[in-house]
């Protein structure tokens, strides 16, 4: 077994976490003070300390209670809990009753044979069931061994007793007594060196074993005096340590280290405790006066966040979990705030969801873990339970709640930290929340929302079957037939499932809330007077969108093709587009560069790096927003020089076809069949199922279509090639691309205002162009409205985009060059996107037939669309 | 031989497979609730009682261990997930505990001793114990950390009565998984090292943990070397993950504890990870796929599948792992391991 970073030779057992050890930590633990209590391990385990021993023995405390309490707190501490336990006590029944709250490998301190073998062995095979090691301490029936030999003779005859009855040798570790030297009484001056010489021969004689020892015994007679005793246990260890003594009770950020000792008093502690000399007790003693009094190194260097600016020290100690100072910061930030003329409100909205976050993105990466989260929560609660009178306070006598919102988790789940925050959240933004806990069965919600009129309901859940739960009680709602909200929360929720499988079982508003800071905005826009009807619009169209985005995916059952045809979408023929004021073909040999780079929808670009978010506002974000700006300052450069240098030509084609639809065809008067596909599943609320063919009159109509494509990169990339340009070359690709979407986007414009001319007024902005905001739509073959790739051919055939355009297609109708777009222009106003999604086997044998393919043929293009 | 003894003679031969998923499988059966309830006369709605099946209609469990043992598993787990007083107290079902895990363990038995029959292949029966909806290592509570839903020695009881009833009925081992919490799984060895001196024999064990978070922990915080410390008295015939992510989360974690573990390595994945509509949807080959390289590294003895598995899963992962090596059992040095959340090692 390699050594790792968490094995060690020698490993320090934190002891300030012991009532009989530690004054400080015994009041504590008498006045319940258990918080300030829990604060004493963890600085222990900051100190370095791999193991920590708890100790509650003390006559006045319920030990067993105690003992547990302690360790549970213990077990909801991370930072303190990833070291294994020492179970220290001299009451069987108090280790037991530890042992039963401790989730790792602990060891027992201590068993021993004083009361005879039986009991020794029934513990030690107790030890063995918990899972534990166990420190043995050299006493017997006669009492505790004192001399070498005494040491000597009672662990080995204990070893023999122990892996006797199986018990792994390596899970014995030796206590043979510390006990105090320089006491005045001679026959204690042999006590250290005995202790290391009978270490010594134990572990010729045990193979295996460790051994440990109380090292505050040692200098017992200098209480009071920190500076000799600290150098009289680093002495001690310092020697004891090559003998084989493996682990020490000892406060860890209390050692010194040997070589920065004072050497005149490294010198007595030699004498006294390797007993060099008749009178190194005396000498000792005399010496050490001059050391009373010198407190040394102080324990304030582990505070340092504690110097941190309020808002990052409320951050860091909800990353940590940290609640001891929490109130004293969060009422400063917020007397900061009402200073700046702010309200405490903003506390928890500005530094405490700040801090929030954080740990919900460390938890999203990996980097947390729950129990951790769970501290954070703690903290959080904390700050805002402080801030909660002060809102109150805030509020006018006649203000009442924003509303009433019940809060569950559903039947089948436990998990409500989320819920737990969202609560939070909405209770400080002045919502009464109704918390109903975990696994809770809907009747119960159901019974509560009517029982207290509640707003809104909640629902939370972080496992998967949490899914149907909450469909369960949406599907109840309805059947119940009420209206309120219903907002879907949770780990495993998506929009996507709740748009798909919510959503429909109920037609009351149902939201899915990201994350808690979403909570707010949601609740104080479905309870407003004024933007309720508007936001729950919003949230329809948007879920639908969902819906059509992604059916197809999952296994809903399909139309019959007729069935969908006689749901087509029937638009206005009325306010159809008028014919096209130049008809017939048009040819672009080289549409000016410069014009196009205004039309950039730069978005795309980023992502294509990698890097997310929205341009501009891309540019300042806080961690690619240095990378986006580096980048799009290389991509102008280098568009500067393509423009001047012409290093690339845009060309393009479209024209406009007389056409009248023939059921899902378009039919052009030159006798050109273009077959389009219709959607096929079950569609909710009276929407359409949409084909292309829709947006076509029968008679009387126009089709247009067009091809662009961005030329002369080749030379340009071999040039980088060749000088192991990547950077260059990848950047030029993405702004070819931009180039040809730029002149899609630009042509189409073109097409609108002046060649089909149908919107010959219309003014937009970039940003309303790439929102797509104009009427009418150019759909791609190979794109979800028209999946068929195998209508590029023709597409091209009627455009001659090769002579034109000088666009080819390949065998599986991939275009070249790799910038080009082409696609089909609808002019009708109501022409809008849409997937055609999965298909039914009707469809595919019909579609096959009206393309005048095989069935193979039609099954392989259209793939993606079938089972 | 006992049973320990010739696992370990079986799995020195080949790597093993283990069934996969039950949920899902009983699922596909679309039960009605009458199906569920049968003529038991419970006061509690039982659709979802999975586990009840083997009383109300035991050719669903049936069926579906054959269809695992026909695509090539070694070892059926019975279908006992949350046949302990805890869950069943949920379906008002707590008194069946005992009926139900005896009639899950003979089912299996049954079925294992039909297959070894057929063709002398062995066939083991792990009786599986599933971690109850309590933990002992953590509050429910937000605001009172040191609160516990339940304590050691009830959690105990609860595993032994199903532990006794698995034995009772057949199981050559106690499987003891979907480990989210190491103190319940103490308490669940606990409850067997109990029953091994009531009976006067061994019960074999053997350990799966499931993890939480991608840094591979389980939701007590315990790593997966933490975790193989604070087990290891048991001495299991086998240790391993289940559930918890797909095979490709999984990896650097198998890696790891098929370095630590001195005993048989039982890994069974999820099929993928959940989409977004909480249905699993890997393909058998996928799995499998992925399964293969740990057995082709030489990291696991036992293989098999969590939820979302099926027959064709297992049989996937059967094919594919044929002929290849089983993993080694390290032989470790004796030195102290012990555990928090982190391992903890003394040299010696």
């Amino acid at each position: 077994m390699t050594a790792t970073p968490s094995s060690a030779r020698f490993v320090n057992i934190g002891e300030r976490t012991n009532v009989t050890g530690s004054a400080k930590f015994k009041k504590l633990i008498m006045a319940g003070d258990y918080p300030a209590a829990i604060e004493v391990a963890r600085q222990q385990v900051e100190n370095g300390a791999q193991v920590i021993d708890v100790n509650m023995d003390e006559g006045l405390l319920d030990a067993v209670h105690a003992m547990t309490t302690y360790l549970k707190l213990i077990a909801a501490e991370p930072d303190i809990a990833r070291v294994p336990v020492m179970v220290d006590s001299s009451k069987w029944e108090v280790i037991e009753a530890g042992l039963k709250c401790v989730s790792g490998k602990p060891i027992v301190n201590s068993i021993s044979m004083k009361e005879g073998e039986e009991p020794f062995l029934a513990q030690a095979r107790k030890c063995m069931a918990y899972g534990a090691a166990v420190v043995v301490m050299a006493f017997d029936e006669t009492g505790q061994a004192d001399t070498k030999e005494r040491k000597v003779e009672i662990c080995t005859r204990a070893y023999k007793l122990l892996t006797g009855i199986g018990f792994p040798p390596e899970d014995i570790i030796f206590d043979p007594n510390v006990f105090a030297v320089a006491t005045g009484i001679e026959e204690h001056d042999r006590y250290a060196l005995d202790f290391i010489e009978a270490v010594k021969e134990i572990r010729e004689a045990c193979p295996h074993v460790h051994f440990s020892g109380g090292l505050s015994n040692l200098s017992f007679s200098f209480r009071g005096n920190e500076t000799v005793r600290r150098a009289m246990h680093s002495v001690f260890l310092y020697y004891a340590i090559p003998a084989g003594l493996d682990m020490a009770i000892v406060n860890a950020g209390q050692l010194d280290v040997y070589d920065q000792i004072d050497p005149a008093l490294r010198d007595a502690c030699e004498d006294v405790i390797l007993m060099r000399r008749p009178d190194a007790t005396e000498r000792l003693i005399e010496l050490a006066e001059s050391f009373k009094g010198k407190s040394v190194a102080e324990e304030k260097a582990a505070e340092e966040w504690r110097g941190y600016p309020v808002a990052k020290r409320i951050e860091h100690a909800l990353v940590k979990g940290l609640d001891a100072w929490i109130v004293e910061d969060t009422e400063e930030m917020r007397a900061a705030t009402a200073e700046a003329g702010g309200r405490p409100i903003e506390v928890i909205e500005g530094p405490l969801m700040d801090g929030m976050n954080v740990v919900g993105d460390l938890f999203g990466s990996g980097k947390m873990f729950l129990p951790q989260v769970v501290k954070s929560a703690r903290v959080m609660k904390k700050a805002v339970a402080h801030l909660i009178p002060f809102i109150e306070a805030e509020k006018d006598a006649n203000s009442k709640a924003k509303g009433r919102i019940i809060m569950a988790t559903v039947k089948g789940d436990v998990h409500d930290i989320g819920k737990n925050i969202v609560g939070v959240v909405l209770q400080c933004n002045g919502y009464e929340v109704i918390d109903l806990g975990v696994m809770v069965p809907w009747s119960k919600i159901l019974d509560t929302a009517k029982e207290e009129q509640v707003d809104i309901i909640g629902l939370s859940g972080l496992i998967t079957p949490s899914l149907d739960e909450m469909v369960t009680v949406a599907e109840e709602m309805q059947r119940a037939e009420m209206t309120i909200p219903l907002l879907i929360g949770g780990a495993t929720t998506s929009k996507v499932h709740t748009a798909l499988r919510i959503d429909p079982a109920y037609e009351g508003t149902v939201v899915h809330v990201l994350d808690a800071s979403r909570a707010v905005g949601v609740a104080s826009q479905l309870l407003s007077d004024t933007q309720a009807e508007g936001f729950k619009a919003s949230v329809a169209i948007d879920y639908e969108k969902v819906r059509i985005a992604r059916e197809g995916k999952g296994q809903s059952d399909l139309l019959p093709i007729a069935d969908a045809r006689a749901n087509a979408f029937a638009p206005d023929f009325a306010q159809k587009a008028p014919a096209p004021v130049k008809p017939g073909l048009h040819v672009f040999e080289d549409w000016d560069l410069a014009d196009l780079v205004e039309t950039f929808d730069w978005t795309p670009f980023f992502r294509a790096w990698e890097l997310a978010g929205t341009y501009p506002a891309i540019l300042d974000d806080e961690v690619v927003g240095e990378s986006a700006r580096n980048l799009f300052a290389d991509a102008k450069a280098m568009l500067e020089k393509i423009i001047s240098e012409k290093w690339l030509a845009a060309k393009g084609v479209c024209a406009f076809w007389p056409a009248h639809r023939e059921g899902d065809d378009v039919l052009l008067e030159d006798g050109t069949r273009l077959p389009f596909l219709r959607q096929q599943f079950k569609k909710s609320r009276g929407r359409a199922n949409f084909c292309l063919s829709d947006f076509v009159d029968t008679e009387n109509d126009w089709l247009g279509g067009f091809a662009v494509g961005i030329h002369g990169i080749d030379p340009h990339l071999e040039r980088f090639k060749a000088g192991h340009d990547d950077y260059s070359d990848i950047l030029l690709k993405a702004l070819a691309d931009r180039f040809a979407e730029a002149f899609a986007e630009r042509l189409h414009q073109h097409v609108r205002t002046t060649l089909w001319g149908y919107a010959p007024d219309e003014q937009f902005t970039n940003e309303a162009l790439i929102r797509e905001e104009y009427r009418g739509i150019r759909p791609a073959p190979g794109y979800p409205a028209c999946p068929d790739h195998s209508l590029k051919p023709i597409l091209f055939d009627l455009l001659k985009a090769t002579d034109n355009a000088g666009i080819v297609l390949t065998e599986s109708q991939a275009m070249l060059p790799t910038a080009a777009v082409s696609g089909f222009y609808f002019a009708h106003p109501e022409s809008q996107y849409f997937g055609v999604a999965r298909i039914g086997r009707d469809q595919l044998e019909d579609y096959a037939g009206r393309r005048g393919v095989e069935l193979q043929t039609a099954e392989r293009w259209l793939r993606p669309n079938l089972d | 031989m006992s049973a320990r003894e010739s696992f370990f003679a079986e799995a020195a031969k080949r790597i093993l497979i283990t069934d996969g998923a039950f949920g899902t499988e009983i699922q596909n059966w679309k039960l009605a609730e009458e199906d569920y309830a049968g003529t038991l006369g419970l006061s509690h709605e039982q659709k979802g009682n999975n586990d009840i099946l083997a009383l109300t209609k035991p050719e669903v469990p049936e069926a579906i261990h054959r269809a695992y043992f026909e695509a090539g598993a070694d070892i059926a787990e019975t279908n006992t997930f949350s046949a302990n007083r805890i869950s069943q107290a949920d379906y008002g079902a707590e008194h069946l505990v005992r009926e139900i895990n005896v009639a899950s363990a003979q089912l299996a038995r049954r079925l294992a001793d039909e297959y070894q029959a057929k063709d002398g292949r062995p066939r083991f029966v792990a009786g599986a114990i599933g971690p109850t909806n309590k933990t002992l290592s953590l509050s429910p509570d937000v605001n009172d950390p040191g609160y516990r839903e339940i304590d050691w020695d009830t959690l105990v009881d609860v595993y032994k009565e199903q532990a006794a009833a698995l034995v009772e009925g057949g199981a050559d081992f106690i499987l003891i998984e979907t480990v989210f919490d190491t103190l319940n799984a103490k308490a669940g060895i606990m409850a067997v090292k109990q029953l091994e001196a009531d009976l006067g024999r061994e019960v074999p064990i053997m350990l799966s943990m499931t993890l939480t978070d991608l840094s591979g922990r389980n939701l007590s915080g315990h790593t997966v070397e933490a975790f193989w410390h604070a087990v290891r008295h048991a001495k299991p015939v086998t240790v391993g993950l289940n559930c918890s992510f797909g095979a490709t989360q999984l990896r650097p974690h198998v890696k790891a504890l098929s370095e630590i573990a001195d005993t048989l390595i039982m890994i069974y994945p999820n099929a993928g990870l959940p989409n977004e509509l909480g249905a699993y949807d890997e393909m058998p080959d996928t799995t499998a796929g992925f399964v293969k390289e740990w057995a082709i590294a030489g990291q696991v003895n036992v293989l098999g599948g969590c939820c979302g598995s099926t027959p064709a899963h297992i049989a996937a992962m059967a094919k594919v792992v044929a002929g290849v090596e089983p993993r080694k059992v390290p032989v470790l040095e004796p030195v102290t391991r012990l555990a928090g959340l982190e391992p903890f090692i003394m040299a010696a």
